[in-house]
């Protein structure tokens, strides 16, 4: 295995998706590759501070404001909605009566 | 790394074992609840995935008041279209989805002279081959106050083409799985792989800059 088929096989290394015997070849190259070696450990580290730092905060305040905005549209549009069923209703009521 | 290489623990004698019945994800019976009429229950849908959504938006757009507008249309179109929801996926992948549309709409209403897509900038063999091998120093997240870390990490994955930056965030933030990643982007299973590496590739590239060990040669 080189350094470019090491590349090929990297996604599926971090992802723990690889046959026994290529882990075997990957594992054997690294053994030898101080470069790939570099390459694994340094991606490792940009995965794990990614995810173990967030570069975004998400406050509580933000939080609860967006919910509420949320729910007050999600509760208007139940309430026209149920505002037009009725008038549908009463339409249909008044159309059977006058015929 | 342990969600990532649960698959390398599997013990041998538990494939041969009887499958265990899939018990319906708790999140299907939310959705049902609120299906019929019950907004309590999509609050709690709400509560459960507002981060993910607004962080998702956020990554994308890079923009604060976007990913606030983002998150709100998600939640509305979702409750308005839940009828729609079939539970053939999860209803975050579901949800996912929505954000990852509604992101790249804003991105091309900011951008209206280019075409803002998942393909935009992927065709380049840029940042598919590492360059630097320099060591980083054993802790590098420590050298930075919290403040200047978060600055280095919004930089730099700013710096990456929208196509890359969605696949990582799905994936390495948020831990999709591969599968969930491509149908929430609508890409193949590959298309979200090669783009994950070029992501990790590149990030790991920029960051190299901050983390490197002290004399270490760059090239």
């Amino acid at each position: 295995m080189n350094c470019t088929d090491f590349l090929a096989k990297l996604t599926d290394y971090f992802d723990g998706q690889i046959d026994p015997d290529l882990l075997t070849e990957v594992k054997e190259h690294l053994g030898t590759c101080h470069h790939c070696e570099v390459v694994v450990n340094t991606t490792r580290k940009t995965i794990d501070i990614y995810r173990g730092q967030q570069a975004y905060e998400f406050p509580e305040d933000l939080s609860t404001r967006l919910r509420s905005a949320i729910m007050a549209r999600c509760n208007a549009s139940k309430e026209g909605a149920a505002a037009k069923a009725r008038l549908h209703e009463e339409l249909m009521r008044s159309s059977t009566r006058s015929s | 790394m342990a969600a990532h290489t649960s698959s390398l623990a599997v013990d041998p004698a538990e494939l041969s074992a009887a499958p265990a019945a899939v018990e319906p994800h708790p999140d299907l019976e939310l959705v049902e609840r609120a299906k019929a009429g019950d907004t309590a229950a999509f609050e709690q849908l709400v509560r459960q995935y507002d981060r993910q959504i607004y962080r998702t938006a956020l990554h994308i757009t890079q923009n604060r008041e976007d990913a606030e507008d983002i998150t709100q249309d998600v939640f509305f179109k979702a409750f308005q279209k839940l009828d729609q929801f079939q539970g053939n996926s999860k209803f975050s992948t579901w949800l996912v989805r929505i954000a990852v549309n509604e992101s790249l709409m804003r991105l091309r209403k900011r951008k209206t002279s280019k075409t803002v897509s998942m393909d935009q900038d992927v065709q380049t063999d840029e940042g598919s081959i590492p360059r630097d091998f320099a060591e980083w120093r054993p802790n590098p997240e420590q050298i930075y106050s919290q403040g200047e870390l978060g600055e280095i990490l919004r930089k730099t994955i700013a710096g990456l083409p929208p196509g890359f930056r969605t696949v990582f965030t799905l994936r390495d933030i948020e831990n999709l799985s591969t599968e969930e990643t491509a149908e929430a982007l609508n890409l193949s299973v590959p298309a979200v792989k090669s783009r994950l590496l070029r992501a990790r590739l590149q990030l790991r590239e920029r960051l190299s800059r901050y983390f490197r060990k002290a004399n270490e040669g760059s090239k």
